[in-house]
């Protein structure tokens, strides 16, 4: 094999890591404030199509993702108010998060015109930075420095330490006079804000379109990157990179001449979903997760 | 006075389902008026085109049948504290376990039977890792059932585009021997007995849960797990009584979409006739409270809104997708306990005013 293929699966790594470990980081966030979202995965596939919309009506790239990551961020509100104020059922609202961005995305689709499928111009796509082995997108650099960011900002701040405390112990945090609701509502509109970025990033930049299916099960793989991760946003790069690896090696092998007729693509196709699958199992057991995650705050 | 009791015992989750529903059709309403489509117009079409006559019945109850299995594995599941979102890929398996018995001869009733069982085996061994991978290793359902949702996805096309495939047409499987078919109820529709193995299930279902030992203990399992635990009620039987059984049903939901549905018989390139029936199922478990009865009436609402969307489809024109998203609406609706405050509040007053006006 030679370098420049090394090369290319690095860069395919890269750009597939973004969208994983971007949702990965905004559900870290909610996460720690005790809220679990399954519904990443329609808030990724309705950013995705808002997003491109975006960019096309603005005639910008960078006015696209804006579209996309306020869209996550209303997304995230909505999510917020039902399972803070509301003491939703969490598991339930991000079922149905999921089956609204289903319909809703292929519906409008179809009022594009294009059943199923949307191009997004060239011109309104990211520009990727040229390097001597390979083309970078911005967001690749974004999705690292907000790794960072995030992690300082849970670790080293007073705010990470009130986010921990709404996640960990709710009442004791109430009586220290944190706000549960107000801390836990902030927490999913920055999480959504995040995940709405990745999601037009699908479509801005990585593909350059909208289908029905272009979230593809990233949502539920970021999930498990927060598994791999323990709520580190550093370890949360790692584990999007080795999921993002995966995901960019099944495309190309998939259109590696040699290798094509040996294994079918299906089975490549399947091989990001069984890595997921193997590396969760493997490491669940040294995992630990805040106290309240998943239960509505009942002041008592 | 005990006919009187247990009516209002299910009321409010009637009443509340019902509420859900209404907020999601206004919700689909205001998203068509901002398309520039008749509600009105789209509705009426709707609703004719599912109950409107004998036929549309027919097709309604027809839509409706995978979806009882469906809703049943989740609705199982969650009785036991569970959320087994893996309905979706357990029922590709069993839809190819019932076209894989068609490469066999068999005489009839034994071949369908032969068939509904390598579904049922199907579907349990497809939800078995699941359950192994949560008592095991402790990974949660959401993530695993999902993981497995996607590589069934691809080992069907794999299966679909290699193995199964119909020798004179590449797009699709081999067709479901005669011998292997589920006979049709009414002439001309696509209504079959399948619904009869659909009905029979959710029986089973109820009895299981609120007649035996095993659903008692599967109930205090998913109700209080603290409790369970004293009583010595095992969770690992509990886990893997909830993903078993839940498998067996979405398999069998496979297999009466392949068996029952004319006129291929057959799964097509891209699936189209079972994709998305093990999330929509989803919907109606939520909807029918997670009772098997309750899940019957709505596969029946969701099988009619899915044939009368086809019908909207077409004559005011609004795309059949807009049917999800008035599911979802209607989840996200069921999810806040909150509605059921609103609700009550609605009620008093209305009460208040109809009792003063009486005065």
């Amino acid at each position: 094999m030679e370098v420049e293929h090394l090369w290319g699966i690095f860069f395919i790594s890269l750009h597939a890591m973004v969208p994983i470990t971007l949702a990965a980081i905004g559900e870290t966030i909610e996460e720690s404030a005790g809220l679990f979202n399954i519904g990443l995965e329609g808030m990724l596939l309705i950013s995705a199509l808002t997003g491109a919309l975006g960019a096309e009506y603005t005639g910008s790239a960078v006015g696209g993702l804006l579209v996309g990551l306020s869209t996550g961020a209303v997304l995230g509100l909505v999510f917020g108010v039902i399972n803070t104020y509301w003491k939703g059922d969490q598991l339930i609202t991000g079922v149905g998060i999921n089956l609204f961005a289903l319909g809703f995305v292929a519906f409008m689709l179809v009022n594009l015109g294009a059943p199923g499928f949307h191009t997004v111009p060239r011109d309104v796509q990211i520009k990727l930075i040229p390097l001597g082995v390979g083309a970078l997108s911005p967001l690749v650099l974004v999705t690292v420095a907000m790794a960072f960011v995030v992690y300082w900002l849970l670790h080293r701040t007073q705010l990470g330490i009130r986010i921990k405390a709404v996640g960990e112990n709710p009442a004791a945090a109430d009586v220290a006079g944190i706000s549960v609701n107000a801390v836990r509502l902030g927490t999913a509109i920055a999480a959504g804000a995040l995940v709405g970025l990745a999601g037009a990033y699908l479509s801005v930049d990585w593909f350059g379109a909208v289908t029905k299916e272009v979230s593809a099960g990233r949502g539920f793989i970021a999930l498990a990157t927060v598994v791999f991760s323990g709520l580190n946003p550093l370890l949360a790069l790692v584990g999007g990179f080795i999921f993002g690896f995966f995901d960019g090696f099944a495309t190309w092998v998939a259109t590696y001449p040699k290798i094509k007729e040996i294994i079918p693509w299906q089975f490549v196709a399947m091989a990001p979903y069984i890595v997921t699958l193997l590396v969760v199992a493997g490491v669940i057991g040294r995992v630990r997760f805040p106290k309240a995650l998943g239960t509505p705050y009942f002041r008592e | 006075m005990h006919w009187a009791q247990s009516f209002r015992k299910y009321l409010t989750p009637i009443t509340e389902s019902a509420l859900a529903g209404v907020i999601g059709l206004a919700i689909g309403a205001v998203i068509m008026l901002g398309y520039g489509y008749d509600p009105g117009a789209a509705y009426v079409s709707l609703f004719k085109g599912s109950f409107g006559s004998i036929f549309s019945w027919a097709e309604s109850l027809a839509n409706a049948t995978p979806l009882i299995l469906t809703a049943l594995t989740f609705a199982i599941a969650m009785r036991g504290g569970l959320f087994n979102i893996g309905a979706e890929g357990q029922l590709y398996i069993g839809a190819l376990a019932a076209v894989s018995v068609s490469l066999i001869h068999l005489p009839y009733p034994l071949h369908l039977i032969v068939a509904l069982l390598a579904a049922m085996v199907g579907g349990m061994l497809w939800s078995l890792p699941v359950a192994i991978l949560k008592l095991t290793r402790g990974v949660h359902e959401v993530i695993s059932t999902i993981m497995f949702n996607w590589i069934a996805h691809f080992f069907a096309f794999y299966m679909i585009a290699n193995v199964l495939t119909d020798p004179m047409r590449g797009e699709k499987t081999i067709s479901i021997a005669e011998t292997s078919r589920f006979a049709r109820m009414l002439p001309g529709s696509s209504l079959n007995y399948g619904i009869v193995v659909a009905v029979i299930a959710a029986l089973l279902v109820l009895f299981l849960l609120w007649r035996t030992t095993a659903g008692f203990e599967l109930r205090v399992a998913g109700h209080n797990p603290e409790s369970a635990h004293y009583a010595g009620i095992s969770r690992r039987k509990q886990v893997l009584r909830a993903f078993l059984i839940g498998g067996v049903l979405a398999g069998l939901a496979g297999a009466v979409q392949v068996m029952g549905r004319p006129p291929t018989y057959a799964l097509v390139t891209g699936m189209s006739q079972v994709v998305d029936l093990g999330f929509d199922g989803i919907a109606v478990a939520m909807i029918g409270r997670n009772h098997p009865i309750g899940i019957i009436f709505a596969a029946i609402f969701f099988g009619g809104l899915m044939v009368g969307g086809r019908i909207m489809q077409f004559s005011p024109g609004v795309p059949l997708e807009l049917v999800r998203v008035i599911e979802g609406v209607i989840i996200l609706a069921l999810a806040v306990p909150e509605l059921k405050r609103i609700f009550h509040f609605v009620r008093s007053k209305f009460v208040w005013r109809r009792a003063s006006n009486g005065s």
